[in-house]
């Protein structure tokens, strides 16, 4: 009866993975076999191999890591700070404000704030450095994306270090371990399933990004999500558009397997 | 649990009541019945005070929809889940959506004011005879630039952009055929051109633009214009006059190579569920005295001559977006180059981007 009920509750949860998740990964996945004309062909995935979307890969790639790195650098310390702080809830309530607020719009008020007569630019001119080109450039890429995705990053490491018991933090002073190695050894030892998953939640999402590799980057950036918007939007190469998104998914699906494996190797 | 179903009906009825006050709001203002015309209109793109007139001239009630590309009312149109009366699209989507069969053939007889249209803007390769669009507002693509921070460099000619003097103060358009057209006009070809080694030219070419392009944009470009982020600017002669209004100082030129025309065109589609009056508020939009008040409003070049008449000196004798017919003439319209084609377009644009400084 119990056993029964319960796989009753799972039911929506089975519909929803097996419309939402699996058939369109199948759909991606069939229409990726078909070229422009309605011909099952293999052509979109040797065209995959081609210098230029090659290149795209590693640019997105690389971006992706670049923007994942800097969130962990900022999200590290803003997390264990938090932990520390009087108004855990109040200091957490602010850092998950700014996503109530349209990415789009977030992303406009970036145009103005790097623009030659930004308020940045003004300050630049007041310290005598002289007016710089911050807006589309990969630098206002890099960090206009980790103003996006940091408390995605530091809500996870938040809470692993939450989890922490701090009296292990006394005993490894007892014992006479320095504040770094505490660090090094002790604490992020075991908020590294934290990290893991904030990572994740930048890294894969960030593989993707397309609007602000054009409003940002001014199109100087080119990810794989920028060229799947193409292909579906103005192209209308649905075929091409979705074998990209099968390399995407492919990739993601690797990482997350690779990443997997390194916890089962940490928990032995 | 008690308090999870208590917040979910709490949720339904406030669902229903709203959908309620929308439906009673909606028979409020009277668009229930057949007495409606459904419009499907680029953003900001009519004078609001011309559908008030229509609304009163004949009791027709107007809902007014908009798009912000010609891809996204294709779908939406092919879809067929909403029904429009009237759609605005440009040239190369009226080919494709004629392609499609998503059309009705207008009835010349209920548009006698169809006489007004100049000649030049009748009877285009996308549309042969008019048979399923009129001309509703058209323009040019071409350079806007800022004297001030320019010093003198003159633009009549595409290859100045490629001046030394301009590195990093460009800001181009994110459309394929746009910048790619520039290119091949630049060379002397076509904008519609399908040699390969042309178009391979044309892409070497704009390899060697990199250093002088800040950034490829999309309607930003707008406000990065008027806001003096560069000094140059290749768009489309509406967005020109726009950003022209925002900032006085900027200018405006079709260079002397050729450029693109482009038309925005009333069509009935297929679904369309009021044709009768459909047709009216074509001829209405016709009418020299609505479309001369409609192009004060939206700054575009209107197609109708004797709506021209009625507009001021300024705006009607500003060659820049009212050029003589021997540069018309010698401007060409994009054609419907085919999926294969416009793939191959991107793929070149797409190099050209990907292209470090």
């Amino acid at each position: 009866m119990n056993n029964k009920g319960r796989s009753f509750y799972l039911i929506p949860y089975y519909l929803w993975i097996a419309l939402f998740v699996i058939a369109p990964v199948f759909l991606v996945i069939y229409y990726s076999l078909f070229d422009l004309d309605g011909h099952l062909t293999l052509d979109n995935y040797v065209n995959f191999f081609t210098p230029v979307y090659l290149k795209m890969t590693l640019t997105s790639f690389w971006y992706a890591f670049l923007i994942t790195i800097f969130s962990l650098l900022v999200a590290y310390p803003a997390a264990y700070l938090l932990t520390r702080t009087k108004h855990k809830q109040l200091w957490l309530l602010l850092i998950i404000l700014p996503t109530w607020i349209n990415l789009l719009l977030k992303t406009y008020a970036f145009i103005g704030i790097f623009g030659t007569f930004g308020p940045i630019n003004n300050l630049f001119d007041v310290l005598g450095i002289g007016e710089q080109q911050i807006l589309f450039t990969g630098f206002s890429f890099v960090f206009v994306s980790v103003y996006i995705f940091i408390p995605f990053m530091i809500l996870p490491i938040f809470s692993a270090l939450e989890e922490l018991n701090l009296s292990l933090l006394d005993a490894a002073r007892d014992l006479g371990a320095s504040g770094w190695t505490t660090f090094r050894r002790v604490v992020f030892p075991l908020t590294i399933s934290g990290v893991r998953s904030g990572c994740m939640a930048v890294f894969i999402p960030a593989l993707s990004l397309f609007m602000i590799t054009r409003l940002i980057a001014g199109s100087r950036v080119i990810t794989l999500g920028t060229a799947i918007e193409q292909h579906f939007l103005v192209t209308q190469d649905w075929g091409m558009g979705s074998t990209v998104a099968v390399f995407l998914i492919a990739i993601m699906a690797l990482f997350m397997i690779l990443w997997g494996g390194a916890r089962k190797g940490v928990q032995r | 649990m008690k308090q999870l179903v208590n917040a979910f009906l709490a949720i339904v009825i406030v669902a229903f009541g709203l959908m309620y006050l929308g439906s009673w709001m909606n028979s409020n203002q009277g668009y229930t019945g057949k007495n409606t015309l459904t419009i499907y209109n680029w953003g900001d793109y009519v004078d609001p005070a011309m559908l008030k007139e229509f609304e009163k001239e004949t009791g027709i009630t107007v809902i007014y929809q908009t798009f912000d590309s010609n891809e996204a009312m294709l779908t939406k149109v092919e879809q067929g889940g909403t029904t429009f009366d009237v759609v605005i699209p440009s040239d190369y989507a009226i080919s494709k959506m004629k392609e499609e069969n998503l059309l009705i053939p207008l009835d010349h007889s209920k548009i006698p004011n169809l006489a007004n249209i100049d000649s030049r803007f009748m009877n285009l390769p996308f549309d042969p005879d008019n048979l399923y669009s009129v001309p509703y507002f058209w323009g040019t693509v071409g350079i806007i630039f800022n004297p001030e921070m320019t010093k003198g460099i003159d633009f009549s000619s595409w290859d100045s952009l490629w001046d030394s003097r301009l590195k990093n103060n460009i800001f181009l358009v994110d459309g394929a055929r746009e910048v790619m057209g520039m290119a091949l006009n630049s060379l002397h070809y076509s904008v519609n051109d399908t040699n390969e080694e042309h178009l391979q030219q044309a892409l070497s070419k704009l390899n060697k633009l990199s250093p002088n392009v800040k950034a490829i944009v999309g309607d930003e470009i707008k406000m990065l214009l008027a806001n003096e982020e560069a000094a140059v600017g290749i768009v489309w002669s509406g967005d020109a006059s726009e950003i022209m209004g925002d900032n006085d100082k900027l200018d405006y030129v079709v260079p002397k190579e050729g450029s693109n025309k482009w038309f925005d065109n009333m069509v009935i589609p297929r679904t369309a569920k009021n044709v009768e009056g459909a047709h009216k508020f074509i001829n209405f939009m016709l009418r020299p005295d609505v479309a001369a008040k409609n192009t004060e409003y939206v700054g575009y070049s209107t197609p109708n001559a004797q709506a021209l008449k009625l507009l001021p000196p300024d705006i009607s004798e500003d060659t820049r977006f009212y050029p003589s017919s021997d540069i018309t003439d010698h401007l060409e319209v994009y054609d419907n180059l085919g999926k294969k084609m416009l793939a191959h377009y991107n793929e070149l644009f797409l190099m050209f981007k990907m292209n470090k400084k």
